[in-house]
């Protein structure tokens, strides 16, 4: 004799679902929701989301196509509609209706986080030369030297290196990890150059540079090296 | 107006020591009151040189501590009227030295003299930085070799970055004295060239000391080459660097030691 089947449980289940009223016109409601998830764009990540019609009103904005089209739109930015409250009843394909909600307390929107600091470009100039042992850095931007670079003296740009005069100490361009950073210079004598994390030292240079103008540049990975006569 | 001229080097050895002694003496000779610090704290050279080792009494540091009057430290020349030597302490080291107390006997020195010449140490620590801190000239003292050469350059940042001057924002007057100078060897090329090291440093050159055994007789008698010889061919590339220094415009000569006829008749069947 077969078993008799066993009887099933059936449990209710509360959860806190964040309800998004849409006001008419929705258009520009849509338009403010957008504003908003530029701010926070992970607000409605993991949320179970209830849609509240009720503020629609009874007329074509609360009707089963418009509220069709309004589920698309807000699927369209990532919100998944767990169910539909606030009208007399939705059409086929729709989330489910839902009924006798309770407010639950406000939630919390994360203040809008600082906006990040703009990247500004800033290049320096240096009037003069610079000295052995001294060294200029500017991580934003380029850096002239309207003088010599001596040996035992150290430039570092983020972007490129102009050096106007003799270049016979260190020079790293595109220290931001820029690749499209270059090293110019009138006289080429470094003892190390570099782009972009890529160094090369002066022993690996060859000599046939030595001395003449040049610009330095990378090339797939590759330091290169050319006389600008 | 008194001036206070440092004679610094980054690189020891150079000779920066025989410089102030030598540049002092024919500035002194010259007509002008003189007094050559010695700012080498626990390594003095330049009483030696200036031949006034047994004479030494007080010095600076007794002076920046206030232990002793400046008059009382100071050991007059024996040769030159004018000539004043402020000696270093041999026992102590450059971290006696105080930032005030430096400025204060500065001061009073500037008080009491034409000009202030202080010999630096080498290095570019402490007592390098006190020596120039106050200078309104500071001549730069350079071998023509490379690592001489860097080492000034080092130095010549650092007279633009960490003196009184600089720090007011003016301008620091360098010159460059290029010493133990071979014009045989520097045309073939065994050692830097004038334009090479000038091109390297950029500031202006105030002489080109020849390599001479003079200088070296002169330093082991205890007397500035320019009191002890003073026609010998670096003796007179000094005394040219201390009109220079006063202001007045001498022709740029290399002087060589004067050979007889003999000499470079022999110099040319040689060569």
């Amino acid at each position: 004799m077969a078993p008799a089947p066993r009887p099933l449980a059936f449990r209710g289940r509360a959860f806190k679902a964040l309800a998004l009223a849409p006001e008419p016109p929705v258009a520009d409601w849509l338009a403010g929701l957008d504003t908003l998830l530029k701010r926070s764009p992970t607000l409605f990540k993991g949320r179970a989301v209830i849609l509240d019609a009720a503020a629609l009103g009874a007329g074509s904005e609360s009707g089963p196509e418009a509220l069709a089209a309004l589920v698309a739109q807000l699927a369209e930015r990532g919100i998944p509609i767990l169910g539909i409250e606030g009208v007399d009843a939705v059409g086929a394909g729709l989330p489910p209706l839902l009924v006798q909600g309770r407010p639950s307390e406000r939630v919390e929107i994360p203040a809008a986080p600082a906006e990040p600091e703009p990247q500004v470009v800033t290049s320096i100039t240096v009037e003069g030369s610079v000295r052995s042992g001294q060294s200029v850095v500017n991580p934003t931007g380029d850096v002239t030297v309207m003088g010599h670079v001596s040996s035992g003296a150290e430039i570092l740009a983020g972007g490129s290196i102009h050096v106007y005069g003799a270049l016979r100490g260190r020079a790293i361009a595109g220290a931001a990890r820029n690749p499209r950073a270059r090293i110019y210079c009138r006289k080429f004598e470094p003892e190390l150059l570099g782009i972009d994390r890529l160094v090369r030292t002066a022993e690996d240079m060859g000599s046939t540079l030595r001395g003449k103008p040049a610009q330095v540049w990378l090339d797939g990975g590759n330091i290169k090296l050319a006389s600008l006569d | 107006m008194a001036k206070v001229l440092v004679v610094t080097s980054g690189k020891g050895g150079v000779g920066k020591t025989t410089t102030t002694a030598a540049l002092g003496a024919a500035l002194a000779q010259g007509g002008k009151s003189v007094c050559v610090v010695d700012f080498d704290v626990g390594l003095r050279n330049l009483d030696l040189v200036m031949g006034a080792e047994r004479r030494v009494v007080y010095d600076l540091i007794n002076v920046v501590n206030g232990d002793a009057k400046l008059p009382q430290a100071l050991i007059k020349d024996k040769r030159l009227e004018t000539l004043h030597l402020l000696p270093a302490s041999q026992t102590r080291d450059k971290d006696a030295l105080t930032d005030a107390g430096v400025a204060r006997v500065m001061e009073e020195l500037r008080d009491k003299f034409d000009w202030v010449v202080c010999d630096s140490p080498a290095g570019i620590e402490r007592g390098a930085q006190l020596a120039m801190h106050h200078a309104d000239v500071a001549v730069v003292v350079t071998n023509p070799e490379v690592s001489s050469v860097r080492d000034s350059d080092r130095i010549i940042g650092l007279l633009d970055s960490k003196t009184a001057k600089a720090e007011k924002g003016e301008e620091m007057e360098k010159h460059l004295i290029l010493t133990r100078y071979d014009p045989n060897r520097a045309d073939r090329g065994d050692m830097l060239k004038t334009e090479d090291v000038l091109e390297i440093l950029s500031i202006p050159l105030l002489a080109i000391i020849p390599e001479s055994q003079e200088v070296l007789r002169a330093s082991n008698v205890g007397c500035p080459v320019t009191l002890n010889n003073p026609l010998c061919a670096p003796a007179r590339a000094y005394a040219d660097a201390a009109r220079r220094l006063n202001g007045e415009t001498v022709p740029m000569t290399l002087p060589t030691e004067r050979k007889s006829f003999l000499d470079k008749l022999f110099m040319r069947r040689a060569a």
